[in-house]
């Protein structure tokens, strides 16, 4: 089955949001792993934090409601919710790298069996440098790489990562449209196959080694 | 108690080939005026240490732009197109840190600390040249103190005394910068009559040379 952009990415938008529970504290890349939010399931409230300083991220704002003096680390207007607060970037990274973040939830160039992810650099033609990504990813309890499971068909889950490094062995868990890993010391494992997929699609796209063990309550 | 000046008046306290530090993230909490006013000098070949380079049409991205920085300390510089030509032309300098890492950084100089250990980089190409140190088992990188010759911040409210403080998300690195550069320098969207409330003050006065009536790109 060919997914459209738009609905690849909520496909994986709404599968990552499964993964929060009540009052996790929650840091979101810019994009895809943003989207997660709307697909909160029901009673669950998470406080999503930004590298910029907000604590308990609000509503996105329009140009006529935005607060110039409060944005996300995208750049866009937002509110601030009840008991939640700014900080300075000191604050902010000591929260990451001290490990009070309970999911981090990035999107990836690469991330290989290991548990290595690149996604801050293609030398000669992507460099906008890492920002907080990569103290962001050092003290996170829970790693959740989300992303499309190939770019161009080229496989972006892989055996060893070539491009810079971001983190070396700290991925938990890759979301994408055509299902979940789980890595561990143990190695990686196919958790879920998507609806979309199958598992004869997943190891044609798939560059890495991994070992079918489903969870049985997988859909 | 310090100075309240003009922005034009602030150009004298700049000279070629010095290190700037400038707060802000993107267009939050950062400082344009005294910006504007260097930027119409034939000063330059400055290092700039900052967040990120904004974007091409404001505060430090037009120093960028106009070609005033030879090096940039940053973490950031995608949403600057201009900083990436530059660099991939060879026309600047662009030394990539990790955010964290840039913050702990410029705080070791201001808290008169040697340097930090952090574990971010470590097993990444942020980790070439460094030195490793091994404390209880666990592997960190030596990131040594990085200074200034001009701090340029932004604050909301300013008093007389110098004291700042935030609304928002503006604090970012406006907080941490004044404690480590020589000539502090802040913009100030509200200069207070009265003293702030010593409860709400988030920079004390003491690190503060200069303040100039402005605000910030991102919040007129």
């Amino acid at each position: 089955m060919e997914l459209s952009k738009d609905e690849t990415q909520k496909i994986i938008a709404r599968r990552v949001a499964q993964e929060f529970h009540n009052n996790d504290v929650v840091t979101l890349g810019i994009g895809l792993p943003t989207k997660a939010i709307q697909y909160l399931p029901e009673n669950v409230e998470i406080i999503v934090q930004s590298e910029n300083g907000v604590l308990g991220v609000g509503a996105y704002q329009d140009e006529t409601t935005r607060d110039e003096h409060i944005i996300n680390a995208g750049g866009m207007g937002v509110t601030i919710n009840p008991g939640g607060c700014f900080v300075d970037s000191l604050m902010s990274f000591n929260m990451m790298r001290g490990g009070h973040i309970d999911i981090t939830v990035l999107g990836a160039l690469q991330v290989d069996e290991q548990g290595n992810m690149a996604n801050w650099c293609i030398p000669g033609k992507f460099t906008p440098g890492m920002g907080g990504a990569m103290d962001l990813v050092v003290g996170t309890k829970k790693l959740i790489i989300a992303m499309e499971h190939t770019a161009k068909g080229v496989a972006k889950i892989v055996k060893q990562c070539t491009l810079p490094l971001t983190v070396a062995h700290k991925v938990n868990m890759i979301i994408t449209e055509k299902g979940v890993f789980e890595i561990t010391e143990q190695g990686m494992f196919l958790r879920e196959i998507s609806p979309y997929s199958s598992l004869d699609d997943i190891k044609n796209t798939t560059e890495a080694d991994f070992v079918v063990e489903l969870c049985k309550n997988a859909a | 108690m310090v100075q309240i000046i003009k922005p034009a008046e602030a150009v004298q306290f700049f000279q070629n080939k010095q290190t700037i530090m400038i707060g802000g993230f993107l267009n939050c909490g950062s400082p344009e005026l005294v910006i504007a006013e260097i930027l119409k000098t034939n000063m330059g070949e400055w290092t700039l240490i900052a967040n990120d380079t904004a974007y091409p049409d404001s505060n430090r991205g037009k120093l960028i732009c106009a070609g005033k920085i030879k090096k940039a300390i940053i973490s950031h510089i995608g949403t600057n197109p201009e900083t990436v030509r530059k660099m991939n032309a060879g026309e600047i300098e662009i030394d990539l840190e990790p955010q964290g890492t840039l913050a702990e950084r410029i705080r070791a100089a201001g808290a008169g600390l040697g340097g930090i250990l952090t574990p971010v980089g470590i097993g990444t190409d942020v980790a070439k040249n460094k030195q490793i140190i091994a404390v209880d088992g666990r592997d960190y990188l030596l990131e040594k103190p990085l200074r200034a010759d001009i701090a340029l911040v932004y604050a909301t409210y300013a008093d007389r005394f110098g004291n700042l403080a935030f609304a928002g998300s503006t604090r970012n690195f406006n907080v941490l910068m004044p404690m480590a550069a020589d000539v502090v320098i802040v913009e100030a969207e509200n200069i207070c009559e009265e003293p702030l409330d010593p409860n709400n003050v988030v920079v004390p006065g003491i690190f503060i040379d200069y303040i100039v009536a402005g605000g910030s790109d991102g919040a007129k």
